[in-house]
């Protein structure tokens, strides 16, 4: 392994890693990006889907034929005309079927039930008010603490003999060593801990242009998708069309966030629109249909409960979850997972056991559990212990920093198998921890609550460590519906030493092609300017399941270093003939090969490159050209960490939380480029303000969703949010070839148990242990009350 | 894109143009001022109007002036222009206050007073304002014009006094001497809808309290004057025994409903602590201690 430390801050225009501005934003910040509701093809038609407006009811008819009258309304399509293609179902991401549109009754509110193709948008929009469907209504389920009661509606009657709302049971660790453990222990403390609902909410809705192109069959889509190579395999599967007939655009993507991970009926609609009519199909989401139909995230109960000695070792964890998985599992995950990555709510602690036991069910509302940046649950895992923890530190009064630091796992342990069978690859907590606590000023800060409280002024210091699991693979465990978690690289370099590197991942706002730029430059010495990323086309690109999980870097940026090398391998054997020595007598400057003992004779990247594709003989059994294609199948995920301490302030007399101050150290190994890890972390940050303090998609007792708009489904503004306090620390991956861990989650996972940690500090004068998100003004005071509901 | 139903769209150049225009168009036309309430229920398909009557270019509507004893306030003033003013900072500080909470700049650069007023929501803060001032209401028609007070103005949730063929004009705020005024709103997240907001204002005699109201959002189907808080205030010391009793009374008078701003119960708890607060500020700025 070559861990190679970030190069200095000043550093502008490094040759590799360093602060470099993104080679994307020239083109974004100028409205010159191209997003999918950008494409304009001759001819185009607009699609758009009649949503039911109850969430449970059968469907007795439904008329079209005025909506079919309508002068500029080319199709309407319902679900009894897919059906007759066998269209009217399709998989999910985990092995469920999920209604393109619905046949026999609608399963949540908002769910498709028939679709419009008209000449333009505000026709199909129009005559969608022209189909007349009859509903017969259902008791809906909404309560998912009463979904697997006795006479319950069953949901899925769809499915054979399906008697119930019962999806899977799980289980993770020991049960039996868990409880003895529990038994003997001095403290158990227990707590129900909810992490309800929320919205990815992502700035660019869902769509996409399919054009089915009559003569040849070929289908281009243009989707907003961030896993073009995955979708593009099942659209082969479910729609029967030769896979190599289809080629998945993702142009520009205006975030994801897990999104526009799923394929959502609207997607599969176009392309039986482009099919059926033999025109391109324009499909895009409006606002409210993004909030209340795809794929939302968390919705666990978790019941969860720490063990340890009165002196403040934590012997064990133990959960039991209800998890709500909407009206078809559409959760995304790799199938070995059904509920992700969850089995790390050990966190960062060393234990001697732990166990969970999970039971997911239907109910009457939109379908997803998408890993909305949590790196498949671990959102909900590290939310779950580190709240855990610090009931823990409430009952045994003791600083939440403190019983952290005496309870991680420490740097020689490592790698670390936990109790539910995780290895991290590395970490080393303490100096991540005491580096945010010395940001932060944490005695003083201390010292300053003590003296506020005895003024009776509310002021809270929230601490939250976490662990992630990302970059899934290895294949051998983590697939998606059969697809192995791998990803390819190519890259070539031209005659002139430009070089084009192609990816299976696709960005969404992370800025690949920038990062993906300096890891090839890093290797083989050519300027990012000088490297174009190739991204998100499956015609041009290796296959790969794409970006998520915060896998990029981990998974594909080790594909995109591996390949580098692999291409300096063969420049180093055409350096050798150029400079008459043998290629043990080379050595590597970045950027040029010269002889061992004599730097004067050199050759450079770019002279190679020329004499890779120029005139005169190579030298024996070396084919011309200078590129390599790889597929890198990871050995493990890798284990990034961090320390976040958060700090609000709460008007006694309001309950209105104002968030003071916020300090994030993170880990994520070796670090490409540390500008666009800070603007990770600061998207992260406010992602986690949000959920901890306003976001949460709700349902009245019929099942219509609460959160349809975003004056309803509130996000944080730079307001609500501090200037965030970054910092890092740096411990490679010992498995990445350049040592580096993915950051794309961490802060949203880290951020919103610090939150919560800092406003349920501040009300311990109120003798409150726990309060559940959203902490909005009103649960607050409510909570200062003693009268603290949970939020579902 | 959420789009709208078809309508059709009309411009009218001034007010007499505006008015013509809605008699003959009928209950079906709607005018469209800043269109950020209106625009967005059409999208959303809530408000499907047959014609749109666009008043952006009624110059006549857009003022702020002194006149008579009172301020007069063309409906078109944008809430930029009402956060700006000095005129209204000297007179009416619960403008601004009540200004720099409302939505977000984008939306004060085009949403005006008159609209606030008109769109009628239990939790719009301009109403809250106008109805703790006692300001009046100036509404035109072919036949002429008559003026009502706040009280008469909002007659139920999203209504007005405003008939079909009728235009909101002006907002007249009597100018009294020796006052201050001050607004306090709690929200979820800036730019939101208030949770609960009430603003304040007194006129001093010597060192008593001539005149006092307090005007509440969100609290009830429209925002409300109380008429024993304007009791307890005419006559009164300042003091805080004194905030605290017209805050229980605010609390006491009104009718917040559970939604998911905040529990009822959380509600009349701001009426009444917002009450005291703003009470304090509006007092203080009377008095001169508070820019």
């Amino acid at each position: 392994m070559t861990a190679t430390e970030p190069q200095a801050e000043t550093d502008e225009r490094p040759i590799g890693f360093g602060r470099l501005l993104r080679k994307e934003d020239p083109r974004l910040i100028r409205g010159m990006g191209n997003f999918v509701d950008d494409i304009q093809l001759p001819g185009m038609l607009h699609l758009a889907i009649l949503r039911s407006p109850m969430a449970h009811a059968r469907i007795v008819s439904i008329d079209k034929s005025a909506a079919e009258a309508h002068p500029k309304v080319v199709a309407v399509i319902t679900g009894e005309d897919l059906a007759a293609q066998g269209l009217a179902w399709m998989p999910t991401l985990s092995n469920d079927v999920q209604a393109v549109l619905a046949t026999d009754k609608v399963r949540f509110q908002h769910q498709e039930v028939a679709f419009v193709v008209a000449e333009d948008r505000y026709s199909a929009r129009d005559a969608l008010e022209l189909i007349i469907v009859d509903y017969e209504w259902i008791d809906p389920v909404i309560d998912v603490r009463k979904a697997m009661d006795a006479d319950t509606p069953v949901i899925r009657d769809d499915l054979d003999d399906k008697t119930d709302n019962h999806i899977f049971d799980w289980e993770t660790g020991d049960a039996a060593e868990t409880e003895a453990i529990f038994a003997s222990a001095d403290v158990v403390v227990s707590e129900e801990i909810i992490y309800p609902r929320v919205h990815p909410a992502p700035m660019e809705t869902c769509g996409c242009v399919a054009d089915v192109e009559r003569v040849s069959g070929q289908l281009t889509l243009w989707s907003t998708t961030q896993a073009p190579h995955a979708h593009r395999t099942v659209y082969a599967l479910v729609a029967g069309l030769p896979e190599h007939k289809i080629r998945v655009i993702a142009p520009d993507i205006g975030g994801g966030f897990g999104n526009k991970v799923p394929i959502y009926p609207g997607y599969v609609c176009a392309i039986v629109a482009s099919l059926v009519i033999g025109k391109p199909v324009k499909w895009m989401e409006d606002r409210t249909e993004n909030l209340v139909s795809t794929g939302f995230a968390r919705d666990y109960v978790m019941q969860g409960e720490i063990a340890a000695t009165k002196e403040g070792k934590i012997l064990a964890v133990r959960t039991n979850v209800l998890a709500d998985h909407g009206a078809f599992n559409g959760v995304a995950a790799p199938v070995k997972y059904p509920a992700g990555f969850f089995g790390v709510f050990t966190g960062s602690y060393d234990l001697e056991a732990a166990y969970c036991k999970m039971q997911a069910v239907y109910t009457n509302k939109a379908p997803g559990g998408v890993a909305y940046a949590c790196s498949f649950r671990i959102t909900e895992a590290v939310y779950l212990v580190e709240r855990i923890v610090d009931c823990l530190a409430y009952e045994l009064d003791m600083d939440p920093a403190e019983l952290r630091l005496k309870n991680f796992i420490q740097p020689d342990q490592f790698p670390y198998e936990t109790k539910t069978g995780w290895v991290y690859d590395s970490g080393d907590y303490e100096p991540a921890m005491r580096k945010a606590m010395e940001m932060a000023g944490y005695d003083e800060l201390r010292r300053e609550q003590a003296e506020k409280r005895e003024k009776g002024e509310l002021m809270g210091i929230g601490l939250a460590f976490f662990t992630e699991a990302v970059g899934a693979g290895p294949r051998k465990d983590m697939d998606i519906l059969g697809l192995g978690m791998a990803d390819g690289c190519e890259l070539r370099i031209h005659p002139t030493g430009k070089a084009v590197v192609r990816l299976s991942v696709k960005t969404q706002g992370q800025g690949h092609e920038t990062t993906f730029a300096q890891i090839v430059a890093e290797e083989i010495g050519i300027p990012p300017e000088d490297i174009e990323v190739i991204h998100g086309d499956t015609d041009n690109t290796p296959f790969g399941l794409g970006t998520y999980g915060s896998r990029s870097t981990p998974v594909s940026g080790a594909a995109a270093a591996l390949v580098t090398r692999k291409v300096r391998d063969k420049a180093q054997i055409i350096a050798s003939g150029m400079l008459e020595v043998s290629v043990a007598d080379l050595e590597w400057n970045k950027g040029s090969f010269s002889v061992k003992g004599d730097p004067e004779k050199s050759v450079t990247i770019q002279d190679i490159a020329m004499k890779a594709h120029g005139a005169g003989d190579l030298p024996d059994g070396i084919e011309g050209g200078l590129e390599a294609q790889i597929c890198y199948n990871p050995e493990n995920l890798t284990y990034p960490f961090g320390a976040y301490i958060c700090v609000v302030d709460i008007d006694p007399g309001t309950a209105v939380v104002k968030v003071r101050r916020f300090i994030a150290v993170d880990d994520c190994g070796t670090q490409i480029n540390p500008m666009i890890i800070e603007g990770q972390v600061h998207g992260g940050l406010a992602d986690g303000v949000g959920m901890a303090m306003m976001e949460m998609i709700s349902f009245d007792e019929d099942g219509n969703c609460l959160g349809g708009s975003l004056m309803d489904y509130l996000i944080p503004t730079a307001l609500e949010t501090p200037d965030w306090e970054t910092g890092h620390t740096v411990t490679p991956s010992p498995h990445h070839p350049i040592g580096a861990k993915g950051i794309g989650e961490s802060a949203t996972v880290g951020s919103p148990p610090a939150v919560v940690n800092a406003i349920v500090d501040a009300l311990k004068p109120y003798g409150i242990r726990h309060a559940d998100m959203p902490l909005t003004p009103s649960r607050v005071w409510e909570t200062m009350q003693g009268n603290h509901t949970p939020p579902i | 894109m959420q789009v709208p139903a078809p309508f059709e769209y009309e411009r009218a150049n001034n007010v007499a143009e505006a008015i013509a225009l809605r008699e003959r168009l009928g209950p079906e036309a709607r005018f469209i001022a800043g269109g950020h309430s209106l625009l967005p229920m059409m999208k959303l398909r809530l408000a499907n109007p047959e014609y749109l009557i666009d008043i952006n270019d009624c110059e006549e509507l857009f003022y702020i002036s002194e006149d008579g004893g009172e301020i007069r306030i063309g409906a078109m003033t944008r809430h930029r222009e009402l956060l700006e003013s000095e005129l209204l900072a000297e007179h009416f500080p619960i403008f601004r206050d009540a200004e720099e909470v409302i939505a977000d700049p984008v939306v004060r650069n085009r949403g005006t007073l008159g609209g606030s007023l008109c769109q009628a929501d239990p939790s719009e803060d301009l109403s809250a304002v106008c109805t703790t001032l006692d300001a009046s209401c100036v509404i035109k028609s072919t036949s002429g014009e008559r003026v009502v007070s706040m009280h008469d103005f909002h007659v139920g949730p999203y209504e007005t006094a405003v008939g079909d063929a009728e235009m909101l004009t002006e907002i007249r705020i009597p100018l009294k001497a020796n006052g201050g005024s001050a607004y306090e709103k709690v929200e979820r997240r800036a730019g939101d809808w208030a949770v609960v907001s009430s603003g304040a204002a007194v006129w001093f005699d010597g060192d008593t309290i001539a005149e006092g109201r307090v005007g509440l959002a969100a609290v009830g189907p429209n925002t409300t004057s109380i008429d024993p808080v304007s009791e307890a205030l005419r006559g009164a010391t300042p003091s805080e025994d004194l905030y605290q009793q017209v805050g229980e009374i605010a609390a006491a008078n009104c009718s917040p409903q559970d939604d998911q701003r905040g529990s009822a119960a959380y509600k009349t708890h701001l009426a009444m602590e917002l009450t005291k607060r703003a009470l304090r500020r509006a007092v203080a700025r009377a008095n001169g201690q508070e820019a």
